[in-house]
Parts: structure tokens; C-alpha cells; sequence
């Protein structure tokens, strides 16, 4: 005999632990099952495309740290490709190297929080966050050890980076790779075949590829459907063109093929990075102020530059009047266009995978809001 | 290779259940008879018979010792090093900071036949408060006046006093970070054990040579 339920509308947080930040959902539930789904967001909006046109082009990248505030290297990188296109700056060899370093070094510990808060979804409390987060920790330290800052960074500068790395940050870096992957190991060798796991994540919230294309989703999201889309090897930029490595692909874009892409991404770019030291070759890290002043003007026109940032494509999009600020400035922010297939993720699907269906998708507030 | 996913799982947690713990205590480290007696300078027996109150309590484990943060020396902190003696109250910094919180006010001094008009500093505020440490003002600095400090301990009660005023310029030690003064890197300045006194060492730049300038100002113009 069937029960009989009746539609029950829920209120998800926007101060709830699972939701990644200050996201809200209100989910319509009948008994397990769930029914409808409205996402609301903007309660971390601080408005940094508005600020952004009162500051001089140096000045603005402080505020794309805050943007991913997990992957603040990767956004100071895009930022400053655009603020290049946009102004014609050719950029110091070894600037770019190290910067590479620092974004690929990035995108791991985006990678790491990315499966560490996913397994805490799950349920698995505490244990693989804590693994993964030490990591994390080790690749923070690096960061201090290169710029003074942990996670607000503002490393890049238009034409490289500010500072050359200190002598104690190359054998730093060697530790610190081999850690990564001992720890990528392990991560692995207790969730890739863990059976839990498998029940809990495979098959759940499947997305077709020719849904994801049309939403413009990009990053882990679109490779776990099978799409080869990576813009490091679509359309190079920096010394990408130089690298050689491997886009891993799974075909069953459903979480586990999410998590799994990740990590298997994490270690590309360990890979990524060893190439970056072998290549690496003394000289200056930035343009002499000469070349590029601090309160640059660029030409009065617009660029934009987009880069494979941790969660997809992150893309900049810069209008100059000539003056000393941008005209205006927009952001695509991955992880808003990676929400918003969460309807289609979520409907007809079970309470229990609800978040972690969400934190599948990694989104990460301070970038969908802005 | 489904059924021994679990077990393997197991062993990881396992093997990192008898790892050495990586969490860094702060403020306090707990430490036994033997630590307490290392931080006070003596033996443990000698200890015993000279502080019995405080061995008992090493014992018990209640004697704490404070730890030093493991920092790099480009850490950007607050307490910002700043050198009197260099500055020309230019006012690079505040023209430079994204949020505008540097507040110079200056007036013309006495003119020196030698070294020229000099300028007097009267006001010189930094609004801590709302301060993200980006360093940007330090990097725009021209004579290497301000630094970044090594300090992070600075909480306050009241929001007027996180304003760093002249006077506490002045007088904060003078333990500057090495953000964006790569001279203290090759100096092998150890911020956290050694302060600068004398203002000719925090300088950046070697002189130029007068051949240099010549062909800057003169030949290139």
C-alpha cells in the first residue's frame, strides 16, 4: 500500500554548514523524494566588479583574491591576463614561470578542499577533510614563503610577479610535491575503492554532456562527461604551449566521475609543476618600470582573457576609456554558470545526495556572489 | 575490486592514527617536569628541589610555555616598521593603498643649503582597522621608509585604537618583514630574532653611480 505524502517545502540556509558559504535553498520535498528546488544567492555580494572601476589596474588585484577565496592565485592569474591583453604588456619569462607555479600549486589545494568538504557531505566527518586540508596547509606555507600571504595573496603584478621566489622555497617546493602525492595516494587508496563511496556517488545527479554544453559549464564538471574541453590545451595561454600533459577524462558524469577528475587533475598538476621548475631560467620576475609604470593607462578599448581555473573557465573581461581605472569589469565566474544546472541535478533525486550533489558541483560562495 | 576497499581504507586511517600529530599549539604548549625544567634553564632534579610548586605542577600537566608561530620572513603583518629618518613624506603610500586608509598630512620645513626644502611629518595614520595587508603601499615606497611588519598579535577592544599614529610608528620595534625588500633576504635579516636600529641599514638601493644618473636624466632626455 502506497502512503500517502504531502509536499513539504524545507529552507536550506543560507547558514547552514553543507551549503559552502551563505547559500540558500528552498527544496520542496515529498517524503525523500525531492520535488523543487530555488536557489537563492547574493548574500556575499560585495560588489567587486562596481569597486573595481574606482581602483587603478594595480589596486585591483586585491580584490580578485577575494573573489575564490580558495583559489586566489588562479584569479589574480586571469585578472592579470586580461590587464596584459588589454594594455599590450609583454611579460618577464621568469615572472610567468612562476607564476604558473603558483596557479598549478593552487589548483591542488582547490582540488584537495574540493574532495575534502565532498567526503564531508557524504558523512564521513572530520577524517578526509582533515587528510586533505593538511595538505593544503603544506601548500599555504609555500605560499607564505612566496608572498608574505596565505590565502589573500596578491601575488601577480601586470607583467609577472612581484618578487622573486626565496632560495628556501625551491627544496620547500620538492618536499612539497612528493607530500602531495603521498597524500593524493592515500586519499585515493581509502575513497577510490571504497564501497561507500560508490554507493553514495555512483550513478547519482547524472548530467548528459549535451546539457552541460549548453549551459556553458566548464572545468572537472564538463571533463566528467566526457567533453576534452581544457583551456590550458585549447587555447594556451602563458607557457602552456611548453607543457606536456594529460587531460583526464571520465565518461559518467555523475559525482564520483566529479571526484574522480579532480583528483586525477591534482595530479597532472604535480606533473605540471615539475616541468615548470625544469624549465624555469633565471632573469627578472617583472618588466622594469620603465616598460610598465604602476599607474598604468591602457588604450582605450576592452579584452578579455580566460584561464582554466579550478572550478572551469574563469574569464575577465576589462573595458578601458584610457584613464588610469577600468570603464567597467566583468567577471565570469565558473562557479555561478557551474549552478546553474543544480535544478536538473537535483530534481527527482533523493534528500540524502542533496548536498552531495552540491558540493559535487564545488562552488565556492565568494565567487558566485562577488 | 570491490570488498577490500573498506579494509584498505582501514589501514590508512590506521597508519595515520599513530603518525605524530601535525596541529601546532597556540598560544600555549603543555610540556611535562622535563619541558618545564628545559624552559627554566636548569635540570630536572635541581628543578624539583628549587620550585616544588612548579614542579608539581609540570607533573600534573598543568605548566604551559609559549610557543613562536612558525612565520616566513616575507609574512606580512601588522605593526608596520617605519624609518623616520628616510621618509620625505612623499606620500607614495597613501596615493598607492586600494582602500585610502593612510593619512598624511605634511608642512614645509626648514630649507637646508645642503640638503635642500625638507618637509615636516605632522600627521602619519594608518587605519589598521580596515588594513588587508597587501603591501601595496610598501612596494610603492621609493626610499624604503615603510615595511611590512612580523607582528600579528594586535587585537583591541576599541576600534579608535587600531589606528596606528605617528607616535606608534616611531616607537614599534623595528622588525621588518622582508616583503618587497629583497636586501634583507640577502642580508640574511632574521626578523624574528633581531631588530634594525640604525636607518642606513634598511636601505635598498646601492648609490648610483654618477655615471648612471648622467645617462638616466641627461642622455636619454
Amino acid at each position: 500500500m502506497a502512503i500517502k505524502t504531502q509536499p513539504v517545502t524545507v529552507n536550506l540556509g543560507p547558514q547552514h554548514p553543507s551549503t559552502h558559504g551563505v547559500f540558500r535553498m528552498r527544496v520542496m520535498f515529498d517524503g525523500e523524494e525531492i520535488v523543487d528546488v530555488e536557489p537563492v544567492f547574493g548574500y556575499l555580494h560585495r560588489g567587486s566588479e562596481k569597486l573595481a572601476e574606482e581602483r587603478t589596474y594595480t589596486q585591483i588585484v586585491t580584490l580578485t583574491d577575494r573573489m575564490d577565496y580558495v583559489s586566489s592565485m588562479l584569479n589574480n592569474q586571469a585578472y592579470i591576463l586580461a590587464v596584459e591583453k588589454l594594455a599590450g604588456i609583454e611579460p618577464s619569462p621568469r615572472g610567468v614561470w612562476l607564476r604558473m607555479i603558483a596557479s598549478e600549486l593552487q589548483r591542488i589545494a582547490s582540488h584537495l578542499v574540493a574532495t575534502g568538504f565532498l567526503l564531508q557531505d557524504l558523512g564521513a566527518l572530520g577524517t578526509p577533510l582533515i587528510y586533505a586540508m593538511r595538505e593544503r596547509e603544506n601548500i599555504l606555507d609555500l605560499f607564505e614563503m612566496l608572498c608574505g600571504a596565505r590565502i589573500t595573496n596578491s601575488y601577480l603584478r601586470p607583467g609577472g610577479v612581484f618578487m622573486d621566489a626565496p632560495a628556501e622555497f625551491w627544496p620547500a617546493l620538492d618536499r612539497g610535491l612528493d607530500d602531495i602525492v603521498n597524500t593524493i595516494d592515500e586519499l585515493e587508496t581509502y575513497l577510490s575503492g571504497n564501497e561507500i563511496v560508490f554507493s553514495r556517488t555512483k550513478g547519482t545527479a547524472v548530467l548528459p554532456p549535451e546539457l552541460l554544453i549548453n549551459a556553458s559549464v566548464t572545468g572537472p564538471m564538463l571533463r566528467a562527461s566526457g567533453v576534452d574541453w581544457d583551456l590550458r590545451h585549447r587555447a594556451p595561454y602563458d607557457y602552456y604551449d611548453k607543457i606536456s600533459f594529460e587531460r583526464k577524462l571520465h565518461t559518467a558524469s555523475d559525482n564520483y566521475a566529479r571526484y574522480w577528475v579532480r583528483v586525477q587533475e591534482a595530479r597532472e598538476s604535480v606533473k605540471i609543476i615539475r616541468q615548470c621548475i625544469e624549465q624555469i631560467e633565471p632573469g627578472e620576475v617583472r618588466p622594469s618600470f620603465d616598460d610598465v609604470p604602476r599607474l598604468i593607462r591602457p588604450p582605450a578599448g576592452d579584452a578579455y582573457a580566460a584561464i582554466e581555473g579550478s572550478k572551469g573557465e574563469l574569464g575577465f573581461y576589462l573595458v578601458s576609456d584610457g584613464g588610469i581605472a577600468p570603464y567597467r569589469m566583468h567577471v565570469r565566474a565558473s562557479s555561478l554558470i557551474n549552478l546553474t544546472l543544480l535544478r536538473d541535478m537535483l530534481i527527482g533525486g533523493q534528500f540524502g545526495d542533496l548536498f552531495v550533489t552540491f558540493g559535487s558541483v564545488d562552488l565556492n560562495m565568494g565567487e558566485v556572489d562577488r | 575490486m570491490i570488498g577490500l576497499g573498506l579494509p584498505r581504507g582501514f589501514v590508512v586511517t590506521l597508519k595515520n592514527f599513530i603518525r605524530p600529530p601535525v596541529t601546532e599549539q597556540y598560544p600555549d604548549r603543555h610540556v611535562g617536569l622535563l619541558g618545564a625544567a628545559k624552559e627554566a634553564g636548569m635540570n630536572p632534579f635541581q628543578f624539583l628541589v628549587k620550585k616544588p610548586a612548579d614542579s608539581l605542577k609540570a607533573i600534573a600537566g598543568l605548566a604551559t610555555v609559549p610557543v613562536a608561530v612558525k612565520q616566513s620572513a616575507r609574512f606580512r603583518g601588522n605593526e608596520f616598521t617605519y624609518f623616520e629618518d628616510r621618509c620625505t613624506a612623499c606620500a607614495s603610500c597613501a596615493k598607492y593603498c586600494p582602500l585610502g586608509i593612510i593619512e598624511i598630512v605634511s608642512v614645509p620645513g626648514k630649507i637646508d643649503a645642503q640638503e635642500g626644502e625638507s618637509y615636516k611629518l605632522e600627521v602619519f595614520d594608518i587605519d589598521i582597522g580596515r588594513c588587508m595587508f597587501c603591501g601595496l603601499c610598501v612596494e610603492a615606497c621609493p626610499y624604503d621608509a615603510l615595511h611590512m611588519g612580523t607582528n600579528f598579535e594586535r587585537s583591541k577592544y576599541v576600534r579608535d585604537e587600531l589606528v596606528i599614529s605617528k607616535e606608534e610608528l616611531f616607537d614599534a620595534p623595528k622588525r621588518p618583514s622582508a616583503f618587497y625588500r629583497p636586501q634583507f633576504e640577502e642580508n640574511n635579516f632574521d626578523p624574528f630574532k633581531e631588530t634594525i636600529e640604525d636607518f642606513h641599514d634598511a636601505g635598498r638601493h646601492e648609490k648610483k653611480t654618477y655615471d648612471e644618473l648622467k645617462k638616466k636624466w641627461v642622455d636619454e632626455r
